[in-house]
């Protein structure tokens, strides 16, 4: 095993599909973790979902796709799609270059705040993805 | 995440590519790097200055003796004969139905010594088909653990080695060899590749392979060499219109139907498959491998469903992102009445009909 240089902020909740989600009022932010990024390689394809769709937690909302593979989005939590980051259709890279930052999915407004609960913290994801992450 | 990978075969250059940080996956049974940092940096690298490979995976058939030429020009579509000493084929070792066992690069280093580079995942098939269609005084021998073998690949693949090897290579023609050595260590420096790009393969001992590895990255710094993995080679051939076996082509299809025609040479005399393929050439192949690009937003890849003509007519054989045409690419068997430069496709990705149509190949041709 090699020691992981990959970031996992405290400020954030995420998900053993590797999203991670942060929890501002009754928005939340979506985007795919440092690890996942680092596993997929090069994002050159996202595509996500249309703004107003419902979500439900756990159910595919995208699909991101690199050189190599293609990995399904999951909703972390149930909500409305308030705004999808319109930049990553000329710029995917930024999922790469900055997955917590301009690499950003969407926004739902939260229709279940009790779900987050049920979300890893920046310790626990850290241990999923250390055990294998699968 | 590096997970070690029990009952993987490894590589003599295990150890460094690790060391570079490389994304090791399982290949054919090999742990290979699938990258190093990122595949379109690495096939960027390639195509604009070099890039280098470990492909020591790939399997080498020593054929040896009197009969040698004949066994070969028996197996094989392309016409061996007409290789001089030091110079290479693309062909492929043909079932008696016209059909892929592999594709295969023929080395002939004189008159009666041959050496075949055959893929990774064909090795034991290979050896066998050969060892037992040979009759008489030719030795066939499996010299695959012999060999290392490099891929140093790019417009400045030529200027790199020649700082390290021990000859000049700038004057092998393409599809030649030297049998020569790097700093000291010998080598066969093959202009060939995978790539679509100009390059060398370089076969070595594998206790030596490390060292030049070494070298050459080394000597290509200036130039922007960088390691390079298994991932850019695949966006790279596809590129290139290059076939893989197991995807593309396979015991199932000819050299004709895979629009490999340039390697049958019907007028060698008889080869296991020339009657079917002289019967192909004269009323024509029923489905025929095509480039296709999507015009609507996906990436194609291998194994989605392929439709032309308003009927799903098979797969797709090979697909990806064109890290070169910033567009999504592919390769499937379409019906020859709808294999036409501009007809419409469609490929299913995950339900939905992305429209594509059928474009010149190769998709990426370099700048001569």
């Amino acid at each position: 095993m090699t020691e992981s240089k990959t970031a996992f902020p405290n400020n954030l909740r995420y998900t053993k599909e590797h999203e991670w989600v942060r929890v501002e009022g009754t928005v939340g932010t979506v985007g795919i973790t440092d690890y996942a990024q680092s596993e997929l390689g090069d994002v050159v394809f996202v595509d996500l979902p249309e703004k107003g769709r419902a979500l439900v937690a756990g159910e595919e909302l995208g699909t991101i796709e690199s050189v190599k593979a293609v990995s399904e989005i999951y909703a972390p939590l149930s909500g409305e799609v308030l705004e999808v980051n319109e930049s990553l259709r000329d710029h995917p890279e930024r999922v790469n270059g900055d997955p917590y930052g301009e690499g950003w999915l969407l926004r739902v407004k939260i229709t279940q705040p009790s779900e987050t609960e049920k979300l890893l913290s920046a310790e626990g994801y850290k241990s999923h993805v250390e055990e294998g992450g699968h | 995440m590096q997970q070690e990978a029990p009952g993987l075969r490894t590589t003599p250059l295990n150890e460094v590519i690790r060391q570079a940080g490389a994304k090791l996956v399982d290949f054919a049974g090999w742990e290979m790097p699938v990258q190093f940092r990122s595949v379109l940096e690495e096939h960027q690298a390639v195509r604009t200055r070099a890039g280098l490979f470990d492909v020591s995976h790939m399997g080498e058939i020593r054929v040896e003796g009197q009969g040698s030429l004949a066994l070969l020009q028996r197996l094989t579509p392309n016409d061996v004969g007409k290789l001089v000493p030091g110079q290479a084929q693309y062909t492929a070792l043909l079932t008696p139905q016209a059909t892929f066992v592999d594709d295969i690069l023929v080395y002939r280093r004189d008159e009666q010594r041959f050496l075949l580079c055959v893929n990774a995942s064909n090795v034991e098939k290979d050896f066998r088909y050969v060892r037992e269609n040979a009759a008489g005084q030719v030795r066939v021998e499996d010299a695959s653990s012999e060999y290392a073998q490099l891929a140093l690949q790019g417009p400045r693949a030529a200027a790199i080695l020649g700082r390290v090897a021990d000859q000049s290579v700038e004057a092998v023609p393409g599809y030649h060899f030297i049998e020569g050595s790097v700093r000291g260590a010998p080598a066969l420096l093959s202009r060939t590749g995978y790539t679509g790009e100009d390059g060398f393969e370089i076969y070595l001992a594998p206790g030596q392979a490390a060292q030049v590895w070494l070298d050459l990255l080394q000597a290509g710094r200036e130039d922007g060499l960088i390691p390079c993995g298994l991932g850019a080679r695949d966006t790279l051939r596809l590129e290139a219109r290059m076939p893989l076996y197991g995807n593309d082509i396979d015991e199932t299809v000819t050299p004709l139907e895979a629009g490999l025609g340039f390697m049958v040479h019907l007028d060698k005399g008889d080869f296991l498959g020339s009657a079917i393929l002289r019967r192909q050439k004269e009323r024509g192949v029923e489905k025929k491998l095509m480039g296709f690009e999507l015009t609507d937003r996906g990436i194609p890849r291998h194994g989605y469903p392929l439709r032309a003509g308003g009927s799903e007519v098979g797969c797709v054989t090979s697909g990806t992102f064109s890290p070169s045409l910033k567009k999504s690419i592919g390769l499937g068997y379409i019906p020859s009445a709808s294999a036409r430069i501009g007809e419409t496709i469609e490929v299913i990705i995950r339900g939905n009909a992305v429209s594509g149509r059928i474009v010149k190949t190769p998709f990426y041709k370099r700048p001569s």
